[in-house]
């Protein structure tokens, strides 16, 4: 990338701020994404029109119009699928897609989870509400277990999906989590994904002030966030809490929370992560760390790895077939085999 | 050597019959380009169940492929055959009723044991009784002339039965006077690396025509001269093949990538294979997870500049349907193929139909439309995939190319057009960001196609309502419904790329038969004979289904009474009914069969008698 950078002209985040009159609700968690990904893209030595955003439908799908640069608003849950065939034909382009929980992770599972076992080259950024919004307020595939909301108002009976989890285990290259009320963090995650190549999924948790207010309240508090969220740091002990006393050790395929100042246990003796592990096993149980009671919740990249992509390997294809020489006329297109000539 | 007399004749129908295990499909094959290379004019129709293997020896697994050549023009596979080779006991009882009443049956004897003739459903054996009163009956146990053949091939016993179609394939061609050589070069390539099978293949084709001219077995040999075809090269194409090319020669004309989004049904996946082998000629294909991800993926290279193309068939179509609304909402060129087979739901996945042209025309939510075009024939694919990817590029909008499994399947003999032939048609990216307005029109309607990755033309596109010139989002009342009447008029104005209506036999005739799509094939026979018994009848086919012709009420309007013949209950009658207030005469047959000229012309002489 870094040759790259050089004839590109100085961007700045007003470069990428479209005409079009920003209309989330007050107290959006969208408008801290926008802001970042305005703030990120400058900085990535990509020439503007080389940019393209895709969605699908959802308040978060509404993103690619407040950006000023080349974007679809695509149709519910699709945006993966539009954006892949965005990349195959043009592979210089850098594509991103913004999509919600329902958008991705219901209507559109099924493109979301091939996306990410193709590899195919493109930036994925949830914005994960645990909620419908535009529909004003039903509940959706992460919304948690007895959520009460419009259409379940004695609480859901099913269980969520770990966004995290599907990621990895469907084969995502790149897979990190951040918060939208941490937007120095959120920035350099945004950043993270933008210099990855492969799929590189980034998971907001982004709250949503009128149908689902305060979901993540416990993460962005000031009070209790310190305790409730562990940054992850390649190369680094996974520690925690507002004393950074507390840390994560793993023994065999069971992590633990160890207190620092009991003496039992050093900083030496803490898991340190490693986002380049090619065995999915540990970033599995990282992503569901949560679950586990008085365990936080791990924000930063939880996997990291270079793979080629599909599109990638869909270009070598063609390229190895062009250099055979052929392909560029109409005998060799339709005289290739079985021809008599009537006189 | 044998002393048979040999006899010239005009035409004939072959049909080739077995399990669906027999390789049946490909002795047919074999056959049709054995005869394309003879240079005879020709149409073929294979008939194969659902499943890979159905039940062996039931009449459920039977597999058939049928031929029509001929020394003359033809336009259908033909109605009944006069030659059936059946490989089994359920092959005969299947396809009897539908030969002449004096065709000659080729018997593979060795099949047809208790067991076997139990599975089909017969008490007692029809060779032996008075089933096959009438016919010419030629016993062979091919099976076991097969093993003979082979006892010198070191390979299985089930390998070499697996070789008796191409026995049956070299006693054919015996009694038809071909040469082997262009089938034993197939043979050569197809089995190439695998020397057993070369050989033993070889051996089968050459003993079932040493069989034929040894035994005594057929008093007659036959000879159909060759076909006064135009002048020009040749090769033989099915419907999918020819579309398949079509479009990699329509991206030629255009100068632009071909990209193909698609995902695999029955009866269009050919396509997909076809062009996923043509990476020479920079053809991209993504086999998607599902027909939503093809279209969508399709939408994408759209937007990014290719000759963007989808295919599938009319269940494929349905879940399709919402991303062609986006298609048309943004305005970008695409081109969906739908190979039409039997439905409603999974219907009859391996059948042809005629019934999604409501679908293709109506299908979709909102004021959406789009341009419908439809094939003919088998090689008439190549010139639609063209005319369907040049309307999209010129009017920037999804067009729908249906054709069915009939021509998808069948085969005729293509004319290699040269390429000066063809027009060019280069399409114009919007470069210059002067003034550039993403929803500002040309003097067709067409909006600018402004490509990701060019500078200072950054704009969005997506599928709310968009307002006009700028394509800024707009809930405006009296934007919407200017939209919506631009949108539809645009689609109103590639009429004028499409030719006129034309009307061909009397001019001066009662009856005018309009047909569209495969119907093409049956009709134009069916009306050749109703005017050789010297009535008079008109014909018009329909190419251009939406918009239609400028001229098609004027023909309409011309002759006392229409008949549409289609395969459905009567989808283009219903259209013509209510866009242009006239009251056509149906044919309709809906059995997951082509029709056969036979049954228009039954139709059509009784619509004559009442006139």
């Amino acid at each position: 990338m870094s040759d790259k950078r050089v004839d590109v002209p100085e961007l700045t985040p007003k470069d990428f701020q479209s005409s079009q009159e920003v209309k989330w609700c007050a107290g959006c968690g969208d408008y801290s994404i926008l802001a970042q990904v305005q703030r990120t893209l400058p900085t990535l030595g990509i020439p503007k029109e080389k940019f393209v955003w895709i969605s699908g439908i959802g308040c978060s799908s509404r993103f690619p119009y407040y950006m000023d640069t080349f974007g679809m608003h695509g149709i519910h849950g699709r945006a993966a699928a539009i954006a892949t065939g965005v990349k195959l034909n043009r592979p210089d382009l850098a594509v991103w897609v913004a999509t919600g929980d329902g958008d991705l992770l219901s209507i559109g599972g099924n493109h979301f989870i091939h996306s990410c076992r193709k590899n195919i080259d493109l930036k994925i950024i949830l914005f994960n509400n645990r909620i419908y919004g535009l529909t004003k307020g039903q509940f959706s595939p992460t919304s948690e277990l007895g959520k009460k909301t419009k259409t379940s108002p004695y609480g859901t009976t099913e269980y969520p999906f770990n966004p995290l989890s599907l990621a990895i285990g469907s084969g995502a290259t790149l897979v990190a989590r951040a918060i939208d009320r941490d937007p120095k963090f959120l920035k350099d995650m945004i950043d993270k994904i933008a210099q990855h190549r492969g799929l590189a999924f980034l998971e907001v948790f982004q709250n949503c002030s009128i149908f689902n207010d305060g979901t993540y309240a416990n993460l962005t508090d000031k009070e209790t966030k310190d305790d409730a969220v562990v940054k992850l740091e390649h190369g680094k002990p996974m520690i925690f809490g507002k004393e950074r006393n507390k840390g994560i050790r793993v023994e065999g395929m069971t992590p633990h929370v160890v207190d620092l100042d009991e003496g039992d246990y050093s900083a030496d003796d803490l898991w340190v992560h490693d986002e380049t592990d090619e065995c999915i096993a540990r970033a599995a149980i990282l992503s569901h760390i949560e679950d586990r009671p008085g365990f936080p919740t791990p924000v930063g990249v939880f996997r990291s790895i270079r793979k080629k992509t599909y599109d990638e390997m869909f270009r070598e294809q063609i390229d190895a077939a062009h250099a055979k020489g052929g392909g560029d006329s109409f005998a060799d297109l339709l005289e290739a085999k079985n021809v008599w000539e009537v006189n | 050597m044998s002393d048979q007399k040999v006899e010239i004749i005009d035409e004939v129908t072959v049909r080739f019959a077995g399990d669906s295990g027999d390789g049946m499909q490909l002795a047919g094959s074999q056959f049709t380009n054995n005869t394309a290379l003879a240079g005879h004019d020709l149409s073929t129709l294979p008939d194969y169940p659902a499943e890979i293997r159905a039940p062996a020896g039931t009449v459920f697994g039977v597999s058939g492929f049928q031929i029509h050549y001929s020394s003359s023009e033809i336009k259908t596979p033909g109605d009944a055959p006069d030659v059936l080779v059946a490989m089994n006991p359920a092959a005969l009882k299947v396809n009897l009723p539908e030969l002449k009443s004096s065709a000659t049956i080729i018997v593979n004897t060795s099949s047809f044991d208790n067991k076997h003739l139990k599975l089909a459903g017969y008490e007692n054996n029809p060779l032996e009784d008075d089933t096959l009163k009438g016919y010419n009956v030629i016993h062979v146990p091919m099976t076991q002339l097969t093993q003979d053949a082979l006892e010198k091939v070191a390979i299985s016993t089930k390998e070499r039965e697996r070789s008796k179609n191409f026995f049956a394939l070299g006693l054919t061609f015996w009694l038809f006077s071909r040469d082997l050589t262009p089938t034993l070069d197939w043979i050569d390539a197809k089995f190439d690396g695998k020397p057993k099978l070369q050989e033993a293949n070889k051996r089968a084709l050459r003993a079932g025509y040493h069989f034929g001219e040894m035994k005594e077995i057929f008093s007659t040999r036959y000879v159909v001269e060759k076909a006064k075809l135009k002048k020009g090269k040749y090769r033989n194409v099915s419907g999918n093949e020819a579309t398949a090319l079509g479009f990699v020669a329509a991206a030629m004309k255009a100068k632009l990538e071909l990209f193909l989004g698609s995902y695999p049904i029955t009866p269009a996946s050919e396509i997909l294979q076809e062009l996923s082998a043509l990476k020479r000629f920079g053809v991209k294909t993504f086999q998607a997870e599902d027909e939503i991800a093809a279209i969508c993926a399709t939408i994408g290279a759209s937007f990014t500049g290719a000759l963007a193309i989808t295919t599938t068939s009319g269940p494929g179509l349905a879940l399709k349907t919402e991303a062609t609304g986006l298609g048309v909402m943004t305005e970008l060129p695409l081109v969906i193929v739908d190979v039409q087979r039997g439905g409603p739901s999974t219907g009859l996945p391996t059948k042809t139909e005629q019934a999604d042209l409501l679908q293709a025309l109506y299908g979709r939510n909102g004021e959406a439309p789009v341009c419908v075009l439809a094939a003919a024939t088998p090689a008439d694919c190549f010139y639609m995939a063209i005319e369907a990817s040049r309307f999209a590029l010129k009017y920037m909008t999804p067009v729908i190319l249906l054709t069915d499994g009939y021509l998808a399947n069948g085969s005729e003999p293509f004319r290699i057009p040269d390429e000066s032939e063809i027009p060019e048609f280069p399409v114009e990216f919007r470069t210059d960001p002067k003034d550039f307005q993403p929803y500002a029109r040309d003097i067709n309607l067409s909006r600018p196609w402004a490509v990701p990755g060019t500078k200072g033309l950054e704009h969005r596109l997506g599928g709310l309502e968009k307002s006009h010139i700028y394509g800024n989002v707009s809930h405006v009342p009296e934007n919407h419904e200017f939209m919506v009447r631009l949108r539809e008029e645009k689609i109103m104005n590639i009429r004028q790329d499409i030719p006129d209506l034309e009307v061909v036999y009397d001019q001066d005739a009662d009856v005018l038969v309009l047909t569209w799509g495969s119907s093409f094939g049956a009709a134009t026979e069916a009306i050749r004979r109703i005017r050789k018994s010297g009535k008079k009848i008109a014909h018009a086919h329909l190419r251009y289904i939406f918009p239609t012709p400028k001229n098609m009420k004027d023909v309409l309007e011309r002759f006392k009474t229409v008949v549409i013949p289609e395969l459905n209950l009567g989808q283009l009658a219903r259209v013509i009914r209510s866009e242009f207030l006239i009251e056509p005469k149906q044919i309709n047959k809906v059995q997951g069969l082509p029709f056969k000229a036979i049954e228009i012309e039954t139709e059509l002489n009784k619509i004559l008698g009442e006139q």
